[in-house]
Protein backbone atom coordinates (compact mmCIF):
# COMPACT_ATOMS: atom_id res chain seq x y z
CA UNK A 1 0.00 0.00 0.00
CA UNK A 2 2.83 2.43 0.93
CA UNK A 3 4.81 1.15 -2.02
CA UNK A 4 1.92 2.04 -3.98
CA UNK A 5 0.60 5.37 -2.74
CA UNK A 6 3.55 6.97 -0.91
CA UNK A 7 6.87 5.39 -2.52
CA UNK A 8 9.68 7.27 -1.14
CA UNK A 9 12.14 6.87 -4.37
CA UNK A 10 8.97 8.03 -6.54
CA UNK A 11 9.08 10.74 -4.40
CA UNK A 12 12.68 11.88 -4.64
CA UNK A 13 12.41 11.14 -8.53
CA UNK A 14 9.25 13.15 -9.44
CA UNK A 15 9.71 16.27 -6.75
CA UNK A 16 11.49 18.87 -8.90
CA UNK A 17 8.46 18.03 -11.17
CA UNK A 18 5.83 18.54 -8.49
CA UNK A 19 7.78 21.58 -6.79
CA UNK A 20 7.57 23.15 -10.22
CA UNK A 21 4.02 22.92 -10.57
CA UNK A 22 3.73 24.16 -7.19
CA UNK A 23 5.31 27.27 -7.81
CA UNK A 24 3.37 27.71 -11.28
CA UNK A 25 0.10 26.98 -9.01
CA UNK A 26 1.52 29.90 -6.39
CA UNK A 27 1.88 32.28 -9.29
CA UNK A 28 -0.98 31.77 -11.13
CA UNK A 29 -3.27 32.65 -8.03
CA UNK A 30 -1.05 35.28 -7.48
CA UNK A 31 -2.63 36.50 -11.26
CA UNK A 32 -6.16 35.18 -10.89
CA UNK A 33 -6.72 36.35 -7.41
CA UNK A 34 -6.60 40.12 -8.56
CA UNK A 35 -7.74 39.47 -11.89
CA UNK A 36 -11.39 38.29 -10.01
CA UNK A 37 -11.29 40.61 -7.65
CA UNK A 38 -10.84 43.71 -10.39
CA UNK A 39 -13.50 42.39 -12.57
CA UNK A 40 -15.72 41.64 -9.31
CA UNK A 41 -14.87 45.66 -8.39
CA UNK A 42 -15.80 46.84 -11.86
CA UNK A 43 -19.23 44.77 -11.34
CA UNK A 44 -19.90 45.98 -7.73
CA UNK A 45 -19.23 49.75 -8.61
CA UNK A 46 -21.50 49.46 -11.14
CA UNK A 47 -23.79 47.80 -9.47
CA UNK A 48 -24.06 50.26 -7.09
CA UNK A 49 -25.63 52.62 -9.63
CA UNK A 50 -29.18 52.53 -8.87
CA UNK A 51 -30.61 52.25 -12.03
CA UNK A 52 -32.29 49.49 -12.80
CA UNK A 53 -31.03 49.76 -16.75
CA UNK A 54 -27.80 49.12 -15.58
CA UNK A 55 -29.01 46.70 -12.56
CA UNK A 56 -31.03 44.00 -14.19
CA UNK A 57 -28.13 43.14 -17.13
CA UNK A 58 -25.44 43.21 -14.40
CA UNK A 59 -28.02 40.52 -12.65
CA UNK A 60 -28.18 38.39 -15.61
CA UNK A 61 -24.35 38.76 -15.91
CA UNK A 62 -23.59 37.41 -12.59
CA UNK A 63 -26.31 34.51 -12.64
CA UNK A 64 -25.25 33.72 -16.22
CA UNK A 65 -21.57 32.85 -14.93
CA UNK A 66 -23.10 31.51 -11.57
CA UNK A 67 -24.93 28.73 -13.74
CA UNK A 68 -21.74 28.29 -16.41
CA UNK A 69 -19.58 25.78 -15.48
CA UNK A 70 -15.96 27.44 -15.21
CA UNK A 71 -14.70 24.50 -17.18
CA UNK A 72 -16.57 24.85 -20.00
CA UNK A 73 -16.15 28.39 -20.21
CA UNK A 74 -12.33 27.45 -20.36
CA UNK A 75 -12.94 24.57 -22.72
CA UNK A 76 -15.01 27.11 -24.93
CA UNK A 77 -12.23 29.41 -24.78
CA UNK A 78 -9.65 27.02 -25.40
CA UNK A 79 -10.82 24.65 -28.11
CA UNK A 80 -14.03 27.13 -29.47
CA UNK A 81 -12.05 30.32 -30.09
CA UNK A 82 -9.19 28.99 -32.84
CA UNK A 83 -12.13 28.32 -35.01
CA UNK A 84 -12.36 32.03 -35.23
CA UNK A 85 -9.18 32.32 -35.60
CA UNK A 86 -7.71 33.43 -32.37
CA UNK A 87 -5.39 31.21 -30.66
CA UNK A 88 -4.92 32.43 -26.99
CA UNK A 89 -3.09 29.42 -25.71
CA UNK A 90 -3.57 27.75 -22.19
CA UNK A 91 -2.92 30.33 -19.61
CA UNK A 92 -4.16 33.64 -21.32
CA UNK A 93 -7.56 31.50 -21.21
CA UNK A 94 -7.35 30.79 -17.79
CA UNK A 95 -6.92 34.51 -17.06
CA UNK A 96 -9.98 35.05 -19.07
CA UNK A 97 -11.69 33.03 -17.81
CA UNK A 98 -11.20 33.85 -14.04
CA UNK A 99 -11.52 37.23 -14.52
CA UNK A 100 -14.96 36.17 -15.97
CA UNK A 101 -16.17 33.81 -13.61
CA UNK A 102 -14.58 34.61 -10.40
CA UNK A 103 -15.15 38.08 -11.15
CA UNK A 104 -19.15 37.29 -11.13
CA UNK A 105 -18.81 35.68 -7.85
CA UNK A 106 -16.74 38.53 -6.42
CA UNK A 107 -18.58 40.98 -8.00
CA UNK A 108 -22.15 39.14 -5.98
CA UNK A 109 -20.02 39.61 -2.76
CA UNK A 110 -18.90 43.03 -2.78
CA UNK A 111 -22.15 44.44 -4.03
CA UNK A 112 -23.84 42.65 -0.79
CA UNK A 113 -21.04 44.58 1.30
CA UNK A 114 -22.03 47.77 -0.37
CA UNK A 115 -24.97 47.46 0.31
CA UNK A 116 -24.83 46.24 3.55
CA UNK A 117 -22.56 49.93 4.25
CA UNK A 118 -25.76 52.51 5.60
CA UNK A 119 -27.08 55.17 3.37
CA UNK A 120 -26.50 57.62 5.77
CA UNK A 121 -22.49 57.15 5.53
CA UNK A 122 -22.59 58.06 1.90
CA UNK A 123 -24.89 60.98 2.57
CA UNK A 124 -22.19 62.41 5.66
CA UNK A 125 -19.62 61.96 3.62
CA UNK A 126 -20.78 63.88 0.80
CA UNK A 127 -21.82 66.23 2.97
CA UNK A 128 -18.53 67.01 3.91
CA UNK A 129 -17.71 67.63 0.16
CA UNK A 130 -16.09 64.49 -0.78
CA UNK A 131 -16.95 63.57 -4.21
CA UNK A 132 -18.94 60.25 -5.09
CA UNK A 133 -15.70 58.49 -6.33
CA UNK A 134 -14.21 59.52 -3.51
CA UNK A 135 -17.23 58.73 -0.94
CA UNK A 136 -16.79 55.29 -2.62
CA UNK A 137 -13.21 54.68 -2.04
CA UNK A 138 -12.37 56.06 1.06
CA UNK A 139 -15.56 55.77 2.96
CA UNK A 140 -18.30 53.35 1.82
CA UNK A 141 -15.64 50.38 0.14
CA UNK A 142 -13.31 49.94 3.26
CA UNK A 143 -16.61 49.20 5.51
CA UNK A 144 -18.19 47.00 2.75
CA UNK A 145 -15.23 44.82 2.72
CA UNK A 146 -14.70 44.34 6.58
CA UNK A 147 -18.25 43.39 6.02
CA UNK A 148 -17.86 40.73 3.62
CA UNK A 149 -14.61 39.20 4.96
CA UNK A 150 -15.45 35.80 5.27
CA UNK A 151 -17.47 35.27 2.01
CA UNK A 152 -14.25 37.03 0.12
CA UNK A 153 -11.99 34.89 2.18
CA UNK A 154 -13.99 31.91 0.84
CA UNK A 155 -14.33 32.83 -2.53
CA UNK A 156 -10.41 33.32 -2.47
CA UNK A 157 -10.28 29.51 -1.34
CA UNK A 158 -12.48 28.62 -4.39
CA UNK A 159 -10.58 30.37 -6.95
CA UNK A 160 -7.11 28.77 -5.63
CA UNK A 161 -8.64 25.45 -5.91
CA UNK A 162 -10.20 26.53 -9.44
CA UNK A 163 -6.35 27.09 -10.75
CA UNK A 164 -6.13 23.02 -11.00
CA UNK A 165 -8.70 23.62 -13.84
CA UNK A 166 -5.60 24.93 -15.81
CA UNK A 167 -4.18 21.51 -15.84
CA UNK A 168 -6.79 20.30 -18.67
CA UNK A 169 -5.40 23.09 -21.19
CA UNK A 170 -2.17 21.83 -20.45
CA UNK A 171 -0.63 25.32 -18.04
CA UNK A 172 2.08 23.46 -16.01
CA UNK A 173 0.53 23.82 -12.53
CA UNK A 174 -0.03 21.46 -9.56
CA UNK A 175 -1.94 18.93 -10.71
CA UNK A 176 -0.79 19.18 -14.55
CA UNK A 177 2.81 18.33 -13.21
CA UNK A 178 1.53 15.81 -10.90
CA UNK A 179 -0.13 14.29 -13.91
CA UNK A 180 3.07 14.21 -16.14
CA UNK A 181 5.06 12.55 -13.05
CA UNK A 182 2.22 10.21 -12.66
CA UNK A 183 2.10 9.16 -16.55
CA UNK A 184 6.27 9.08 -16.70
CA UNK A 185 6.50 6.61 -13.24
CA UNK A 186 3.59 4.70 -13.65
CA UNK A 187 2.59 5.27 -10.34
CA UNK A 188 -0.15 7.54 -8.13
CA UNK A 189 2.03 9.04 -5.52
CA UNK A 190 2.88 12.37 -7.04
CA UNK A 191 -1.19 12.60 -7.55
CA UNK A 192 -1.25 11.98 -3.72
CA UNK A 193 1.87 14.01 -3.50
CA UNK A 194 0.07 17.01 -4.90
CA UNK A 195 -3.00 16.85 -2.55
CA UNK A 196 -0.78 16.45 0.31
CA UNK A 197 0.91 20.23 -0.99
CA UNK A 198 -3.01 21.37 -1.91
CA UNK A 199 -4.21 20.19 1.91
CA UNK A 200 -1.25 21.35 3.44
CA UNK A 201 -1.43 24.89 1.59
CA UNK A 202 -5.44 25.57 2.36
CA UNK A 203 -5.78 23.78 5.49
CA UNK A 204 -4.99 27.02 7.60
CA UNK A 205 -7.69 29.19 5.39
CA UNK A 206 -10.23 26.83 5.55
CA UNK A 207 -9.40 26.85 9.41
CA UNK A 208 -9.21 30.43 9.72
CA UNK A 209 -12.92 30.88 8.14
CA UNK A 210 -14.25 27.95 10.20
CA UNK A 211 -13.82 30.11 13.00
CA UNK A 212 -14.43 33.29 11.12
CA UNK A 213 -18.06 31.80 10.22
CA UNK A 214 -18.71 30.46 14.07
CA UNK A 215 -17.96 34.17 15.57
CA UNK A 216 -20.62 35.61 12.68
CA UNK A 217 -22.64 33.07 14.14
CA UNK A 218 -22.20 33.56 17.91
CA UNK A 219 -22.64 37.36 17.39
CA UNK A 220 -26.05 36.71 16.25
CA UNK B 1 -19.86 34.69 -47.83
CA UNK B 2 -19.65 37.49 -45.38
CA UNK B 3 -18.60 37.21 -42.19
CA UNK B 4 -21.20 37.16 -40.30
CA UNK B 5 -22.19 34.15 -42.78
CA UNK B 6 -19.05 32.78 -42.54
CA UNK B 7 -19.41 32.90 -37.99
CA UNK B 8 -22.83 30.71 -37.99
CA UNK B 9 -21.32 28.38 -40.47
CA UNK B 10 -18.34 27.80 -37.81
CA UNK B 11 -19.97 28.01 -34.44
CA UNK B 12 -23.66 27.86 -35.14
CA UNK B 13 -23.87 25.05 -37.91
CA UNK B 14 -27.47 23.70 -38.65
CA UNK B 15 -26.27 20.50 -40.03
CA UNK B 16 -23.57 19.70 -37.34
CA UNK B 17 -26.35 20.68 -34.74
CA UNK B 18 -28.84 18.29 -36.33
CA UNK B 19 -26.45 15.83 -36.03
CA UNK B 20 -24.93 15.64 -32.78
CA UNK B 21 -28.35 16.72 -31.19
CA UNK B 22 -29.11 13.01 -29.68
CA UNK B 23 -24.98 13.14 -28.09
CA UNK B 24 -25.75 16.27 -26.70
CA UNK B 25 -29.13 15.21 -25.55
CA UNK B 26 -27.42 11.80 -23.41
CA UNK B 27 -24.98 14.05 -22.03
CA UNK B 28 -27.77 16.06 -20.26
CA UNK B 29 -28.97 13.02 -19.24
CA UNK B 30 -25.97 11.79 -17.82
CA UNK B 31 -25.56 15.05 -16.33
CA UNK B 32 -28.31 15.11 -14.46
CA UNK B 33 -28.51 11.31 -12.90
CA UNK B 34 -24.68 12.80 -11.60
CA UNK B 35 -25.98 15.81 -10.36
CA UNK B 36 -29.21 14.30 -8.95
CA UNK B 37 -26.73 11.15 -7.05
CA UNK B 38 -24.39 13.95 -5.80
CA UNK B 39 -26.51 16.05 -4.34
CA UNK B 40 -29.02 13.94 -2.55
CA UNK B 41 -26.03 11.32 -1.40
CA UNK B 42 -23.99 14.53 -0.41
CA UNK B 43 -26.56 16.58 1.65
CA UNK B 44 -28.16 13.02 3.35
CA UNK B 45 -23.98 12.34 4.14
CA UNK B 46 -23.43 16.22 5.26
CA UNK B 47 -26.45 15.81 7.88
CA UNK B 48 -25.75 12.40 8.87
CA UNK B 49 -21.97 13.63 10.06
CA UNK B 50 -23.56 16.54 11.56
CA UNK B 51 -26.08 15.43 13.27
CA UNK B 52 -22.92 12.66 14.58
CA UNK B 53 -20.77 15.85 15.52
CA UNK B 54 -24.04 17.12 17.83
CA UNK B 55 -23.56 14.15 20.13
CA UNK B 56 -20.21 15.58 21.45
CA UNK B 57 -18.21 12.55 21.46
CA UNK B 58 -14.28 13.91 21.54
CA UNK B 59 -12.30 11.10 18.80
CA UNK B 60 -15.50 11.33 16.91
CA UNK B 61 -15.40 14.86 16.18
CA UNK B 62 -11.87 15.28 15.52
CA UNK B 63 -12.76 12.75 13.16
CA UNK B 64 -15.41 14.71 11.65
CA UNK B 65 -13.73 17.44 11.56
CA UNK B 66 -10.26 16.06 9.69
CA UNK B 67 -12.63 14.47 6.94
CA UNK B 68 -14.66 17.99 6.75
CA UNK B 69 -11.51 20.33 6.47
CA UNK B 70 -9.79 17.68 4.10
CA UNK B 71 -12.29 18.08 1.42
CA UNK B 72 -12.91 21.37 2.01
CA UNK B 73 -9.44 22.16 1.08
CA UNK B 74 -8.17 19.78 -1.67
CA UNK B 75 -9.44 20.49 -5.27
CA UNK B 76 -12.61 18.44 -6.52
CA UNK B 77 -10.31 17.85 -9.66
CA UNK B 78 -7.57 16.45 -7.12
CA UNK B 79 -9.98 14.12 -5.79
CA UNK B 80 -11.58 12.86 -8.90
CA UNK B 81 -7.93 12.27 -10.40
CA UNK B 82 -6.74 10.84 -7.41
CA UNK B 83 -9.55 8.22 -7.02
CA UNK B 84 -9.77 7.57 -10.95
CA UNK B 85 -6.09 6.84 -11.55
CA UNK B 86 -5.15 5.93 -7.96
CA UNK B 87 -7.40 3.19 -7.17
CA UNK B 88 -6.60 1.25 -9.94
CA UNK B 89 -3.15 0.44 -8.77
CA UNK B 90 -4.66 -1.33 -5.58
CA UNK B 91 -6.92 -3.43 -7.86
CA UNK B 92 -10.04 -0.80 -7.50
CA UNK B 93 -11.20 0.53 -10.82
CA UNK B 94 -14.13 2.83 -10.47
CA UNK B 95 -15.39 4.14 -13.81
CA UNK B 96 -14.97 7.80 -14.45
CA UNK B 97 -19.16 8.28 -13.51
CA UNK B 98 -18.31 6.37 -9.94
CA UNK B 99 -15.21 8.54 -9.55
CA UNK B 100 -16.40 11.94 -10.46
CA UNK B 101 -20.05 10.99 -8.10
CA UNK B 102 -17.67 9.78 -5.34
CA UNK B 103 -15.41 12.69 -5.25
CA UNK B 104 -18.00 15.73 -5.91
CA UNK B 105 -20.41 13.67 -2.92
CA UNK B 106 -17.67 14.12 -0.60
CA UNK B 107 -17.11 17.26 -1.66
CA UNK B 108 -20.99 18.14 -1.00
CA UNK B 109 -20.57 16.41 2.23
CA UNK B 110 -17.96 18.48 3.84
CA UNK B 111 -19.74 21.56 2.63
CA UNK B 112 -22.92 20.22 3.82
CA UNK B 113 -22.03 18.97 7.47
CA UNK B 114 -20.33 22.68 8.07
CA UNK B 115 -23.30 24.52 7.21
CA UNK B 116 -25.53 22.26 8.94
CA UNK B 117 -23.43 22.36 11.97
CA UNK B 118 -23.71 26.36 11.82
CA UNK B 119 -27.08 26.05 11.73
CA UNK B 120 -26.73 23.44 14.83
CA UNK B 121 -25.02 25.59 16.49
CA UNK B 122 -26.74 29.20 15.82
CA UNK B 123 -30.12 27.68 17.84
CA UNK B 124 -29.95 29.38 21.43
CA UNK B 125 -28.66 26.69 24.22
CA UNK B 126 -31.61 28.07 26.01
CA UNK B 127 -34.17 26.56 23.20
CA UNK B 128 -32.45 22.94 24.18
CA UNK B 129 -32.66 23.48 27.64
CA UNK B 130 -36.18 24.89 27.19
CA UNK B 131 -37.29 21.91 25.38
CA UNK B 132 -35.83 19.19 27.54
CA UNK B 133 -36.52 20.52 30.78
CA UNK B 134 -40.34 20.18 29.24
CA UNK B 135 -39.85 16.15 28.84
CA UNK B 136 -38.91 16.11 25.40
CA UNK B 137 -35.77 13.92 24.52
CA UNK B 138 -32.84 14.21 23.12
CA UNK B 139 -33.95 12.91 19.84
CA UNK B 140 -37.27 14.69 19.87
CA UNK B 141 -35.24 17.93 20.70
CA UNK B 142 -33.21 17.82 17.42
CA UNK B 143 -35.92 17.22 15.30
CA UNK B 144 -39.09 19.07 16.75
CA UNK B 145 -37.07 22.25 18.22
CA UNK B 146 -33.30 22.12 16.81
CA UNK B 147 -33.63 20.96 13.12
CA UNK B 148 -36.30 23.40 11.67
CA UNK B 149 -34.86 26.46 12.88
CA UNK B 150 -31.48 25.25 11.80
CA UNK B 151 -32.27 24.49 8.07
CA UNK B 152 -33.89 27.93 7.72
CA UNK B 153 -30.87 29.74 8.58
CA UNK B 154 -28.30 26.98 6.21
CA UNK B 155 -31.07 27.59 3.09
CA UNK B 156 -29.37 30.21 1.21
CA UNK B 157 -25.88 29.12 2.03
CA UNK B 158 -26.16 25.22 0.99
CA UNK B 159 -28.11 26.19 -2.11
CA UNK B 160 -25.02 27.98 -3.20
CA UNK B 161 -22.53 25.99 -2.45
CA UNK B 162 -24.80 22.76 -3.60
CA UNK B 163 -24.86 24.69 -7.87
CA UNK B 164 -21.52 25.20 -6.97
CA UNK B 165 -20.56 21.56 -6.56
CA UNK B 166 -23.00 20.07 -9.13
CA UNK B 167 -21.96 22.66 -11.93
CA UNK B 168 -18.62 20.41 -10.94
CA UNK B 169 -20.28 17.28 -12.81
CA UNK B 170 -18.13 18.85 -15.80
CA UNK B 171 -15.25 17.96 -14.28
CA UNK B 172 -16.27 14.30 -15.16
CA UNK B 173 -15.32 14.93 -18.80
CA UNK B 174 -11.48 14.87 -17.26
CA UNK B 175 -12.22 11.00 -16.88
CA UNK B 176 -14.00 10.37 -19.72
CA UNK B 177 -17.68 10.49 -18.65
CA UNK B 178 -20.03 11.18 -21.18
CA UNK B 179 -21.86 14.20 -19.92
CA UNK B 180 -22.17 17.46 -21.42
CA UNK B 181 -18.63 19.03 -21.91
CA UNK B 182 -17.74 15.08 -22.63
CA UNK B 183 -20.27 14.49 -25.44
CA UNK B 184 -19.62 18.06 -26.40
CA UNK B 185 -15.75 17.76 -26.92
CA UNK B 186 -15.87 14.47 -28.63
CA UNK B 187 -18.63 16.02 -30.99
CA UNK B 188 -16.73 18.80 -31.68
CA UNK B 189 -13.06 16.37 -32.33
CA UNK B 190 -15.21 14.55 -34.66
CA UNK B 191 -16.89 17.19 -37.03
CA UNK B 192 -13.88 19.72 -37.03
CA UNK B 193 -16.87 22.31 -36.21
CA UNK B 194 -17.31 23.78 -32.46
CA UNK B 195 -21.36 23.88 -32.96
CA UNK B 196 -21.75 20.90 -30.65
CA UNK B 197 -19.67 22.95 -28.08
CA UNK B 198 -22.13 25.79 -28.66
CA UNK B 199 -24.98 23.27 -28.10
CA UNK B 200 -23.19 21.96 -24.73
CA UNK B 201 -22.93 25.15 -23.36
CA UNK B 202 -26.73 26.28 -23.97
CA UNK B 203 -27.72 23.06 -22.60
CA UNK B 204 -25.76 24.12 -19.13
CA UNK B 205 -27.34 27.37 -19.37
CA UNK B 206 -31.08 25.49 -19.74
CA UNK B 207 -29.82 23.24 -16.98
CA UNK B 208 -28.70 25.16 -14.57
CA UNK B 209 -29.76 29.07 -14.98
CA UNK B 210 -33.11 28.87 -13.85
CA UNK B 211 -31.87 27.22 -10.32
CA UNK B 212 -29.64 29.86 -10.26
CA UNK B 213 -32.64 32.15 -10.16
CA UNK B 214 -34.75 29.67 -8.04
CA UNK B 215 -32.11 29.72 -5.54
CA UNK B 216 -31.79 33.51 -5.58
CA UNK B 217 -35.48 33.71 -4.64
CA UNK B 218 -34.69 31.61 -2.06
CA UNK B 219 -32.01 33.34 -0.75
CA UNK B 220 -34.09 36.72 -0.41
CA UNK B 221 -37.05 34.38 1.27
CA UNK B 222 -34.55 33.19 3.93
CA UNK B 223 -32.11 35.78 4.23
CA UNK B 224 -29.64 35.51 6.77
CA UNK B 225 -30.85 38.55 9.14
CA UNK B 226 -27.39 39.60 10.67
Amino acid sequence: MIQTFFNLEIIAASWPIVLAGLRNTVLLSLLVVPLGLFGGLILALLASVKNPAVRWPLMAWVDFFRAFPPLVLLILLFAGLPFAGLELGGFVCVAIAFFLNSGAYYGEILRAGIDSVPAGQVEAARSTGLSRLQAMAYVVLPQAVRNVLPDLLSNTLEVVKLTSLGSVVAVPELLYQARQAQSITYNPTPIVVAAIIYFLMLWPVVRLLSRLENRALAGR
Amino acid sequence: MSNWDRFTDTFFNAKVMVKYLPDILSGVVVTIELALLIVVTGIAAGLALALLRSLAIRPLNWLIIFIVDLFRSLPPLVVIVLIYFGLPSVDLSPSGFVSTWLSLAFVLMAFSEEIFWAGITSVAKGQWEAARSTGLSFGQTLVNVVLPQAFRLTIPPLTNRTIAITKGTSLGTVVAVTEILGQASSAMSNSYNPSPLMMGAAAYIVLFLPVVVAARWVETKFAWKR
